[in-house]
């Protein structure tokens, strides 16, 4: 031990600029949000620390909680659209495209991904067009096939609105667990599907009793990537029904509530502190979120190693 | 005999099912393209017919062009997209080889520190990235923009990429060390040309919401002359919205670029994927 190793400053070199740009623009100011959210203006226009009156504010004061409440329930309504829908739908496709000797495999893959390049404004667009009842496709269509009375202005009815929207965003987001599923499926080696198959598993029995064991933790990661991108959403809500995410809030998530609050809107000014306290609140909510997977479901996972 | 009619069965029933799903996934991209064709009167009085000779219009078209701004908001998107691409690959690769190469001290706690921002999203710190901006002078600049994605690609960037790096044969490069390559030659010359499909699969990852990004663009550089091609859409829509033809034009515009450079990338994307992470 006489001789220390020298520093090796390749390492330093080679983890310098990730490091350096991801602490100044991602950890710095989630640092500050975190901070601002303890402060609050004073009569006087001073800025002054007030702890977490802020939060007792946004969860206790009835202005404020309501539409945190309203929200954060929306929020969830809107995730759990997508676990129901998005993630079966998405295994269910992918186990189909994964089925041997299926021809036009990439043709397929490539088609369904398509939605999900797509930028919100587009997706957004194109969907009020299809469901307006004015110039309206989808009531055309209902028509064709004698089920005209089945429509309704579904973006614009309170109890509908939120629904419809969680499904045009399933509609785009569904090639993310299909792409993710399909690669877990063809990297199932194919020794065990042939031990399967020797003992006479196939077909649904061999998809329910083989093969989703062992794509369980994909589905499990994909799943808190679906948490994590509905609790961050907003581009969606904003370009399909603006900022007041109407009608009547009823559209109103955790994404449009900060932009809302933190930049103001017609004759509401813009709130930096409270803005920071959502903000918080929703990395708390996240934090919480990741946890409970970390720690309840993992860990409780099988993971096989082939 | 039976089991081959069953089977036949069931991949028929499987193209069905397939084939549902990707009409369901197509046909609103189908109806912008095609009703950026018609003439106004057409695409009101049967939205759903292609353009034939009598109402076959360009009007649309030449109306954004007229804009003439489009062509700017395409090329700041561009600039936005690519340079943060290059930016995430390039510091997102050295970080994973270092992580994934060397042991030292302090190795797992880096790699966690650097997973952390795949879970906490980066708007979340907008309020005080906005602050920074605007004290070092750089709202409304492309700059800014191009800071913000690269750290928000950066997480997912060297999570894969070390997953990836790991796979390289040692043999390979203590072969290259033996020769008496330098460790930003190995790096560069034997390890980057071997995770290409891993770049891939990054690449596509990072670039999608970069380009479709709405909410940095307007809240850092709403500015006529940084805007890029997503916000600049949505404004168009706001101000042309009784304008039908040059709505769906703009929105045809806007999909072809993601769509050439996602067909570019996706034939590594599986490739990707499958020898990755997330297995």
């Amino acid at each position: 031990m006489a001789q220390r190793k020298p520093f090796r400053w390749h390492i330093a070199v080679f983890l310098a600029p990730a490091l350096l740009v991801y602490t100044a623009i991602m950890i710095v100011p989630l640092i500050g949000t975190l901070n601002l959210s303890l402060f609050n203006l004073t009569e006087a226009g001073g800025r002054v620390f007030v702890g977490l009156k802020n939060f007792a504010t946004l969860f206790g004061d009835p202005r404020w909680s309501e539409s945190f409440w309203n929200a954060l329930g929306n929020n969830g309504w809107f995730f759990l659209v997508h676990m129901l829908v998005q993630n079966p739908v998405g295994v269910m496709l992918a186990a189909l495209l994964s089925s041997p000797r299926l021809r036009m495999a990439a043709f397929y893959r490539t088609a369904i991904f398509i939605p999900t390049i797509l930028s919100f404004v587009i997706v957004g667009f194109v969907w009020k067009l299809i469901l307006s009842p004015i110039w309206g496709i989808a009531p055309g269509m209902l028509d064709a096939v004698g089920l005209k009375a089945l429509f309704a202005p579904w973006l614009g009815k309170e109890e509908y609105a939120l629904t419809t929207l969680a499904l045009i965003s399933v509609w785009q987001f569904v090639g993310i667990p299909m792409m993710l599923i399909y690669a877990a499926l063809l990297s199932i080696p194919d020794e065990v599907i042939e031990a399967a198959e020797m003992d006479g598993v196939t077909g649904w029995s061999q998809f329910w009793k083989i093969k989703l064991p062992l794509i369980l933790p994909s589905i499990g990661i994909i799943s808190i990537l679906t948490f994590v991108g509905n609790f961050n959403a907003f581009d969606l809500i904003y370009v399909s029904q603006g900022a007041l995410a109407g009608p009547n809030f009823s559209t109103d998530i955790l994404g449009t509530f900060l932009y809302r609050t933190f930049f103001g809107f017609q004759l509401q000014l813009g709130d930096p502190h409270m803005g920071a306290t959502i903000a918080t609140a929703m990395f708390g909510i996240i934090l919480v979120g990741v946890c409970f997977y970390l720690f309840a479901i993992q860990t409780r996972l099988r993971r096989y190693q082939f | 005999m039976s089991t081959a009619r069953h089977s036949a069965a069931r991949s028929i029933a499987a193209h069905g099912v397939l084939i549902l799903y990707t009409v369901i996934a197509l046909f609103p991209v189908f109806v912008i393209v095609v009703n950026s064709f018609k003439s106004r009167r057409a695409i009101f009085a049967d939205p759903l017919a292609l353009p034939t000779a009598e109402t076959f219009d360009m009007v649309g078209y030449q109306t954004v062009l007229k804009q003439g701004d489009f062509l700017l908001y395409f090329q700041n998107s561009m600039v936005v997209t690519v340079a943060s691409l290059f930016f995430v690959l390039l510091f997102g690769a050295m970080a994973a080889f270092a992580l994934s190469e060397y042991r030292f001290r302090g190795n797992l706690l880096m790699g966690l520190y650097l997973a952390l921002g795949i879970m906490i999203p980066i708007r979340l710190g907008t309020v005080a990235i906005l602050q920074i901006m605007v004290a070092s002078g750089l709202v409304n600049t492309l700059t800014a923009l191009i800071l913000v994605y690269t750290a928000q690609g950066l997480p997912l960037a060297v999570f894969i990429l070390s997953e990836f790096m790991r796979g390289v044969s040692d043999d390979l490069k203590n072969a290259g060390r033996i020769d008496g390559l330098s460790e930003y030659t190995i790096f560069f010359r034997l390890v980057l040309p071997l995770v290409r499909p891993a770049m891939a699969t990054v690449a596509v990852f990072t670039m999608i919401p970069i380009w479709n990004d709405l909410w940095f663009p307007l809240i850092l550089a709403p500015s006529e002359a940084t805007k890029t091609i997503t916000l600049g859409s949505q404004v168009f829509i706001g101000q042309f919205v009784t304008n039908w033809n040059a709505v769906l034009a703009a929105l045809g515009l806007a999909i072809v670029p993601v769509l050439i450079l996602y067909l570019i990338f996706s034939r590594q994307l599986i490739r990707g994927i499958t020898a990755g992470a997330v297995k």
